[in-house]
């Protein structure tokens, strides 16, 4: 067994970043005050000391500029890791991350392949309103030749990073900035995790919760709560939604006859309704109960933390939703 | 700057195997068997042969939807091109991309573009990786008037400068943004290189349908930035003389008249640099119309090669999504 320590996600990705710009002189990073200023939520911390001004690279505020730089490197033989700080700003270079960086290899027939990942920071929670607390990734998920990746854990944000910044593939790594100081168990030394792979994050036999990012632990502490009422729950993290595990996905379905599928996304047209269409396309048969969908409300995100708070799915909503699938109320 | 006969023959050479190309790829649309856009560099020809005589193999160019010229003057194979834009199985991206991302790779040509400015970030990325590689490339972002009006324009020109990277902004001013005359879309008491030269890149304006003024001036930006003296721009000034696409015929977008056209076919490049090397005596008329025959023969080969060229199978649509 490998050693194991206690650490946060902020510095399980720090690690990730470290390790792999050392075993790769062709990774570097480009962003906003990722170097000097050591990355706005400290992600990047020491890392431009530890490797350079020209490894880790403080840019204008330019993310359709740099972005499609990232593009041009990776084109040329480099592995650039650029950060978007907020997905809400990768709205600024969805030209080069949908028209450029995902059809490239496609187009050019398999000739261009484009080793670029891009960090971005997604969901509410600070109090920072519309345009700082969007959780954009099913627009890029929606874009085939883009992989889209959302860790939950410290243990998969470093394995998946890793293996993010290794793809020959546009990677578009999300992470949320409330989870930042979540802690959980790493080991010392090397491991990746690889693209596509979902996670069983608890075991249950009642009902099967879906669930991303942020919501792994909605999920969780609404299986805790719901274990009270004997209502077994398992929380399926797909942890990638391009490659979406499906088979670990309809597996736990066709266990447990139920799925409540929770994301922070808008509801309306958004991972939730994917992930559910497919569950009832290829477990009908399994299911006792019709598929429940928990997202975002379909309104830009306000800023009085009470109105905020409401906008997002939580344990509660889920457990009354829950409850529900089993013809019960409380 | 040395200008011999080889090289002047190659530049003969390079400009009428573009013209000769898109006249074929237009007979070739109008049979059907060219398909999807095609968007002809006809009377651009100089732009694209002189600045890619002024760079190594190894270089890279980014190009527009308006790309042949670029592609072909780089040194890409005819016989591939031809086939891309007929969708073929043999064409440089397998018939998934077409006229406007055809791209090879093993030459530095990242690619043609779609959208119009797509090449800016690209080419400047490109510039820099050369630069933390070391590896003495340079990168030329080909674009047009059109293009200059993109925001991300002023990004990379910034980004470019703070770091000194090896690049070289090439907009040929062809005066039409697809059916908008340039002086109608943008400022012209200013050059567009007055929009480089704020942020301190050195700029040139040169005829750009003048071979040898073009490559001039891409030979001092190839060389400055090579030296690590960091970005440049220069403006070709040049007349589409063919419609923004193949669809364009005739004058029915208003976007300019018959008289107008006529005047600017007197100076169209290729016409104007055979005369000039007859008057000059650096080849004579049997050197020149060998290089034709050349040419010619290279375009037979092309169109024999897409002839024997496979449609490609609907088994291939899900290869190449992800590498």
């Amino acid at each position: 067994m490998p050693e194991m320590r206690e650490i946060t996600i902020v510095e399980a990705l720090r690690e990730a970043l470290a390790e792999e710009m050392s075993r790769d002189p062709t990774v570097f990073l480009m962003g906003e005050d990722i170097g000097r200023a050591n990355g706005v939520f400290n992600v990047t911390a020491g890392l431009q000391d530890e490797f350079g001004k020209e490894r880790v690279i403080d840019t204008p505020i330019s993310e359709a500029g740099f972005t499609g730089m990232g593009i041009g490197a990776a084109l040329t033989g480099m592995r650039p890791v650029v950060e978007i700080l907020f997905c809400d700003f990768m709205t600024l270079a969805m030209d080069q991350i949908v028209n450029q960086a995902a059809k490239l290899y496609y187009m050019t027939g398999g000739q261009a392949k484009v080793p670029l990942v891009i960090r971005t920071l997604m969901g509410a929670g600070r109090g920072a309103a519309a345009q700082h607390s969007q959780s954009l990734h099913v627009w890029v998920a929606h874009i085939p030749g883009l992989k889209v990746v959302m860790p939950s854990t410290p243990y998969d944000a470093k394995g998946l990073l890793k293996s993010a910044i290794r793809d020959d593939n546009p990677v578009i790594f999300f992470e949320d900035k409330m989870s930042y100081q979540v802690k959980g168990p790493v080991p010392v030394g090397e491991y990746t995790i690889p693209l596509g792979v979902a996670d069983v994050k608890r075991v249950g036999t009642d009902v099967t919760f879906v669930a991303t990012s942020s919501m792994v632990q909605v999920a969780l502490a609404a299986a805790e709560a719901l274990e009270q009422e004997g209502i077994s729950a398992e929380v399926v993290d797909p942890r990638t939604l391009k490659p979406l595990d499906k088979a670990t996905i309809l597996e736990s379905v066709k266990k447990t006859g139920r799925a409540v599928v929770i994301d922070e996304g808008h509801l309306s047209y958004g991972v939730t309704a994917e992930i559910a269409a497919i569950i009832a396309d290829e477990a009908f048969d399994y299911l006792d109960a019709p598929v429940k969908r928990l997202g975002a409300m379909d309104v830009p995100v306000p800023m009085a933390p009470v109105l905020e708070q409401a906008t997002v799915p939580n344990v509660d909503q889920l457990v009354a939703t829950t409850r529900g699938l089993f013809g019960r109320r409380y | 700057m040395e200008l011999d006969k080889p090289l002047l023959r190659e530049m003969y050479y390079r400009m009428r195997r573009i013209r000769r190309f898109e006249e074929t790829a237009e007979e070739l649309y109008k049979r059907g068997t060219v398909v999807g856009l095609l968007h002809p560099y006809i009377g651009e020809e100089a732009v694209a042969a002189g600045v890619c005589l002024a760079l190594r193999d190894d270089d890279y160019i980014t190009s527009t939807h308006r790309g042949h010229g670029h592609l072909l003057a780089k040194g890409g194979d005819a016989r591939r091109l031809l086939a891309e834009l007929c969708g073929r199985l043999d064409g440089y991206c397998h018939g998934k991309g077409g006229s406007m991302h055809a791209a090879d790779l093993s030459l530095g040509i990242l690619g043609a573009n779609g959208v119009v400015g797509g090449g800016f970030g690209i080419a400047t990325g490109a510039a820099l990786s050369a630069k933390m590689r070391r590896s003495g490339q340079v990168a030329v972002c080909f674009f047009g008037d059109g293009a200059a009006n993109q925001g991300v324009f002023m990004e990379v020109l910034n980004m470019a400068a703070i770091w000194k990277l090896p690049v070289i902004y090439v907009c040929e001013n062809n005066g039409f943004g697809q059916y908008t005359r340039y002086e109608e879309a943008t400022v012209t008491d200013r050059p567009i290189g007055a929009r480089a030269a704020a942020f301190g890149l050195p700029t040139a304006q040169v005829d750009g349908n003048d071979v040898i003024a073009v490559y001039q001036a891409a030979v001092q930006a190839v060389e400055r930035a090579r030296s690590g003296q960091g970005p440049s721009f220069i403006e070709a000034r040049t007349y589409r003389l063919h419609g923004h696409h193949m669809g364009d015929v005739g004058f029915a977008r208003r976007y300019r008249t018959k008289e107008e056209l006529e005047e600017h076919m007197k100076q169209e490049p290729v016409g104007r640099f055979r005369r000039w090397l007859l008057e000059h005596q650096v080849l004579s008329e049997a050197e020149i119309q060998e290089v034709e025959a050349r040419v010619e023969a290279e375009l037979q080969e092309a169109i024999e090669f897409v002839n024997h060229s496979p449609i490609p199978d609907v088994s291939t649509i899900m290869e190449h999504v992800y590498a």
